[in-house]
């Protein structure tokens, strides 16, 4: 029988949720054959996505982030959602180092990029944005770690 | 929590940080160790990362910020204990092009 599940997490976009974001997703990544390291690069991944949301989605508002899960068979697919301001240039965040913050590195998109095997943003301005990011559990994965 | 210790005869502000470092923690992180290196108007800090558990862009950012700082004042900061996922994030961002990694906190006291 083919692994299923799938998650929905909706939070406010406070400080405090990004870690109960990333904690809700390993937990539930856990229950494929991931290696502790796939873990670790899960949980960064999704900090960065659901801290993008807070800082850039919605800035000081407060709005709402809707994080997904979905794993068939041994493809875990995330999805984090905003509907906040939206992203101008897709192409122009996605590159190293850009920042529009002095206190941050520029080096959410490129952790998402390099701990992930699938990224995909989809964002509009004014409407927010989903970033779906896809990692692949590898055959006896859980044994190497 | 961090936990800031100075150290006179070096003139070293050692912080043993723990927890995760992401941007809920980050401006904590930012005042207590700002705080501490101004107060003793200390140019060295050796943040031991021993028991931080967690560190994304945000936390790398307010290690980042710091390191600027005390370059600014020929001031420097090196990092101590790293867990191999930390030190593999610290690899990723580039940061350690800039800043030391020491095995331990006794090993980079002695090389500060």
């Amino acid at each position: 029988m083919p692994k299923y599940n799938r998650m929905r997490l909706e939070l406010l976009s406070l400080p405090e949720n990004v870690g109960i974001a990333r904690l809700a997703v390993a937990s539930f990544a856990s229950q494929l054959d991931f290696t502790l390291g796939d873990l670790e690069e899960i949980k960064v991944a999704v900090s960065e996505a659901v801290s993008n949301a807070v800082i850039h989605g919605y800035g000081k508002e407060l709005g709402q982030i809707v994080v997904t899960g979905v794993y068939e068979g041994d493809r875990l697919s995330i999805s984090v959602e905003d509907a906040g301001r939206g992203i101008a240039d897709i192409e122009l965040a996605r590159q190293p180092s850009y920042t529009t913050d002095p206190e941050r590195m520029g080096l959410g998109f490129v952790f998402i990029e390099s701990f992930m095997d699938e990224v995909k943003i989809e964002s509009e301005p004014g409407r927010g944005t989903k970033v779906m990011m896809v990692k692949q559990c590898r055959e006896h994965a859980g044994r190497e770690n | 929590m961090i936990k800031i210790e100075f150290l006179p005869e070096k003139e070293i502000v050692l912080a043993r940080v723990e927890g995760e470092l992401d941007m809920q923690a980050a401006p904590g992180f930012r005042e207590t160790i700002d705080a501490a290196v101004d107060s003793y108007r200390a140019k060295r800090l050796l943040l031991d990362f021993k028991n931080v558990t967690f560190i994304d862009s945000s936390g790398l950012g307010a290690i980042l910020g710091r390191y600027k700082k005390l370059a600014q004042n020929n001031g420097r900061l090196v990092i101590a204990g790293a867990r191999p996922q930390i030190k593999r994030v610290l690899e990723l961002s580039g940061v350690l092009q800039i800043i030391s990694l020491f095995e331990t906190e006794a090993r980079a006291m002695q090389k500060m």
